[in-house]
């Protein structure tokens, strides 16, 4: 399993947007996806479970994979977070 | 008996019209049995897929005609429908509790609505209304029909339903609504703004006990001045409202004779008396009440409920269109005006811990100016179709005004270079709100070609009572007499300077203030249409003298209470 930590640094937070852009990506890898914020668990490849985490500027996102694709989904999601969502 | 906000005076006795379909979060136990099962869950999934297709067609179209922002939220919305914990705990819900498809819908809807709902985060707040939209969407294909299944009825009724989205209001056989009653919203949603200016009686947040206990046919009474709903009314209250109706019917009817005579006293003195707006599809019903035009466009509601921002040319289609209606007539709008108690998702503003003493209005604008460029591009634009009047809100400091003004030169230069029509000659004003312009009246006079005042900031701020405070809401009153001087000043020094002075907040509408504004010399009253013929009716049945004579009178008083108990003693 793979755990990292990523910052939100998109200016409203994982809205519904990004939460979109998220699970569009992890829904690409067949690994589990998990996104955690203060002991909160979501489906990464649920868009409401992402939304209702209501992740905001500056919060602090866990995240857990696991799968054969871990490696791949955890660098696509990586660079997700680190180009703000801009594709 | 139900109580909502008060959004639309009026009364109202008719049976109700429920709009079923759209109750998207209403309580649904409806069960099937289980040989329906197969059925019942591929009704569901077509809807779902139905929905998918529809979704993905909009979002070309709003790719091409909206831009790749809104279409990303259609995006989301067909992400909604492949999300296990939402379609697929609808499915699981017929599968292992043998719901009808429709209640699996409702209830898992309602369950997210209500998630949202309770976030401390307001744009995650407002995600419910995505869900409500996705939903609502699943229920309609559900019905197989529009989202009004059950068709309106073909006599008179007071339309009941979960919120009322603009455009079904729009959609309304006017003649037959004589009531909206809803479970949501409150005063600045779409429908109340719409439901005041087309004078429907209306009461929106009652409640989901309201909606649940509202059954179409039923009689029910709204009275819009209280927020009072009830349903199956007993005779008494049934005669006692209905003498109340009756009487207000024929003071309408007296209204409606002034409609096209003008503001004016038994002396001679003319004023204006105009009306608030804030969406454009008001337009039409502002026109044919006969007034002199539009004292307050409110034009963030053209920002609000989005979450991206109105490009230049949506904006101007919006200015143009009320502009080019009332022909002439002045229209005055007001550049964006948001932060306080207005949010705009499309903004990211941060949270403050004070928002009416922080970033909101005027200081968003010039903080941003390439989104007040837009603005002034599509108002100067607009300017060319007709009688357009630019002002400023939240002015506190000359700074401000000049560099509000030095960019919209820069604008009109670039319109010229371009050779696009404007108005050269357009008129600017600002808002006078806060009490230390209003005490530097005589400074900014010599800059404006108007001014407007907003009471409803300027009580807030000059008596440091937040209305909405329960606690301290009795001190809140624009009869207070440190209120009425800075109004009386700003009068003043308006005359002196050779400009002339409005007024856009609640005491313009309040007949009670009319005699007493006047007095003070006030020159255009602005409130929401459906009252303004009364402000009408006072002018034209008082002389200037008289009315000088109530204002010299009023301003030697000392406390909020007495003038008012003069002026009603005097109304009597």
């Amino acid at each position: 399993m793979i755990r990292f930590d990523v910052h939100v640094t998109a200016a409203g937070g994982l809205h519904a947007r990004p939460a979109a852009l998220l699970v569009n990506k992890a829904g690409q890898f067949q690994s589990k996806v998990t996104v955690i914020k203060d002991q909160k668990k979501a489906d990464g490849k649920s868009i409401l479970g992402i939304m209702t985490l209501g992740a905001s500027l500056g919060d602090w996102l866990t995240f857990e994979i696991e799968g054969a694709d871990e490696e791949q989904a955890a660098a696509a999601l990586k660079e997700l977070f680190d180009k703000q969502f801009e594709s | 008996m139900f109580k909502g906000i008060p959004v639309s005076a009026g009364i109202a006795i008719a049976p109700i019209a429920k709009l079923t379909a759209q109750s998207t979060v209403a309580t649904n136990d409806e069960k099937i049995d289980s040989n329906r099962k197969t059925e019942e869950l591929q009704c569901l999934e077509q809807s779902i897929e139905l929905a998918k297709e529809q979704l993905s067609q909009l979002k070309e179209k709003a790719l091409d005609q909206l831009g790749p922002e809104k279409a990303e939220i259609l995006s989301a919305h067909i992400a909604f429908l492949d999300d296990p914990s939402f379609t697929g705990e609808m499915k699981a819900r017929i599968e292992n509790q043998l719901c009808s498809a429709q209640a699996a819908v409702q209830q898992v809807a309602g369950e997210f609505v209500a998630l949202f709902e309770g976030m401390d985060n307001d744009y995650m707040k407002e995600r419910a209304d995505d869900i409500r939209d996705v939903s609502r969407r699943l229920l309609k294909n559900l019905s197989g029909g529009d989202s009004h299944s059950i068709g309106y009825p073909e006599e008179p009724f007071i339309l009941v339903a979960e919120d009322v989205t603009p455009s079904e209001t729009l959609q309304l056989p006017l003649s037959l609504v004589k009531g909206i009653a809803t479970a949501k919203g409150g005063p600045t949603s779409h429908a109340a703004i719409l439901a005041r200016s087309l004078g429907i009686p209306a009461v929106m947040g009652g409640g989901e006990a309201f909606l649940t206990a509202a059954e179409t046919g039923k009689l029910m009474i709204l009275d819009g001045a209280t927020g009072e709903l009830f349903l199956d009314p007993d005779e008494g209250q049934l005669a006692s409202f209905r003498e109340r109706a009756e009487q207000e019917a024929a003071d309408r009817e007296t209204l409606e004779a002034l409609k096209d005579l003008p503001a004016v006293t038994l002396d001679g003195h003319r004023v204006h008396v105009v009306a608030n707006m804030a969406v454009p599809e008001e337009t039409e019903a502002l026109v044919a009440s006969g007034l002199d035009g539009v004292g307050l466009f409110r034009s963030e509601f053209l920002f609000m409920d989005r979450s991206n921002l109105p490009d230049e040319e949506e904006q101007f289609t919006a200015y143009q269109r009320v502009v080019s209606a009332f022909q002439g007539k002045p229209v005055i709008i007001r550049t964006l005006d948001v932060g306080g108690d207005k949010h705009l998702p499309a903004l990211a503003l941060p949270r403050e811990d004070n928002p009416f003493l922080g970033f909101r209005a005027i200081r968003i604008s010039l903080a941003r100016p390439e989104l007040f460029r837009t603005q002034l591009r599509a108002l100067l634009r607009a300017s060319a179709y007709g009688r357009l009047l630019i002002m400023f809100p939240m002015i506190s400091h000359l700074e401000q005004l000049r560099e509000a003004k030095r960019l919209l030169e820069e604008v009109k230069a670039e319109l010229r270079t371009s050779g696009i029509p404007f108005d050269e000659e357009i008129a600017i004003g600002m808002m006078m709100e806060i009490p230390g312009a209003c005490l530097q009246a005589d400074a900014f006079a010599k800059e404006v070609q108007f001014f407007s005042i907003g009471t409803n900031d300027l009580v807030q701020y000059t008596l440091a009572v937040d209305r909405m405070n329960e606690n301290i809401a009795h001190l809140y009153s624009y009869y207070h007499p440190a209120v009425l001087r800075l109004i009386s000043h700003v009068i003043n020094a308006s005359h002196r300077a050779g400009i002339w002075t409005g007024l856009c907040g609640e005491m313009a509408s309040d007949p009670l203030a009319t005699e007493l504004l006047l007095g003070m010399g006030l020159n255009e009253f602005s409130g929401a249409a459906a009252v303004m013929p009364k402000v009408k009716a006072r002018i034209r049945s008082t002389t200037m003298d008289q009315a000088k004579q109530v204002a010299r009178h009023v301003l030697s008083l000392s406390s909020a209470e007495e003038v008012y108990s003069y002026l009603r003693d005097k109304t009597e």
